[in-house]
């Protein structure tokens, strides 16, 4: 049964703050191998200009899609969660997530399409720190497979 | 040494690194990440699914292939953007040895501000496991 397009647009509101801490940065860092001391070490991310520790690239993800939790459970939209796989992502950041932020994200429903049987759904985060100001977008697709298809 | 953007030139390949991947990566992975779904580290629950085997998050690999752009430029947040497409699954066997995650990248365009268009190639096994693999990155 295919997403109803009428969705399109629909936001939810703000996620309560979640605050990132240096352990939780350490712990992804080891989690993905990388040793980049601006993860761990807060003199080194000092020195690269930055108020403490900062979180890899990929980090946000997991608040993002915390957050587009409720797009994916919203009873109305009906989506198959268990059909479900990560066609694609992309991250625009304005700076990285460091240690002590506390963030909110701020979720909308950029696009629903059928393709070929399977139920494309775009999600769009836009993550932003305590003070309002915009720290990264976390844009993903999540495509709702009707059959064999592409994803993770 | 941060590197300076009049000194790169379109087609700068990024030194190439492999990224080896094993179940025990992925059951760390997901206490890390919080995605506890059973295809990444339950083999019957994978092959009910119709996988070929327990598979990699797809959010594992995009986090190993940035690696390539944030070790060559040194400060991860010179990286100002970055996608991928999810185009192929990675399948990690439990055999203690698993997968190798593959990654290249190389400067394919040179924007304004001091920008770079990094485009990567990821591959496991002679298959391309991300599409569309890009970033931009802001160079002293």
């Amino acid at each position: 049964m295919a997403l109803d397009p009428s969705f399109i647009g629909r936001s939810y509101p703000p996620t309560d703050p979640y605050e990132v801490g240096r352990e939780k940065i350490r712990e992804f860092a080891i989690a993905i191998g990388d040793a980049n001391p601006a993860y761990t070490d807060a003199e080194a991310a000092k020195a690269l200009g930055h108020r403490d520790v900062i979180a890899p690239p990929t980090f946000p993800f997991a608040i993002a899609f915390q957050a587009a939790g409720q797009v994916v459970e919203d009873p109305e939209l009906g989506l198959d969660y268990s059909r479900v796989v990560h066609g694609d992502q992309k991250f625009l950041y304005s700076r990285p997530v460091q240690a002590g932020d506390r963030l909110t994200v701020a979720v909308t429903i950029d696009n629903i399409k059928s393709l070929a049987g399977n139920d494309v759904l775009t999600v769009r985060g836009e993550v932003a720190d305590e003070t309002g100001e915009h720290v990264v977008t976390a844009i993903m697709t999540l495509v709702a497979r009707a059959a064999d298809g592409a994803g993770e | 040494m941060a590197i300076n953007y009049d000194e790169v030139e379109v087609g700068t390949q990024l030194p190439a690194q492999s990224f080896p991947v094993t179940r025990a990566t992925l059951v760390r992975y997901a206490g890390a990440s919080g995605d506890f779904n059973p295809i990444h580290w339950n083999e019957k629950f994978a092959l009910e699914v119709g996988l070929p085997d327990v598979i990699a998050h797809g959010m594992f690999t995009m986090a190993e292939a940035i690696r390539v752009v944030t070790d060559w430029v040194g400060d991860p947040a010179a990286v100002v953007e970055y996608g991928v497409r999810f185009t192929r699954p990675v399948p990690v066997p439990n055999d203690g040895v698993g997968a190798v995650i593959e990654v290249s990248a190389k400067v394919a365009k040179k924007l304004d501000d001091r920008k770079v268009q990094i485009d990567l190639l990821a591959t496991s096994g002679g298959q391309k496991v991300l599409g569309m693999s890009r970033a931009v990155v802001r160079l002293a």
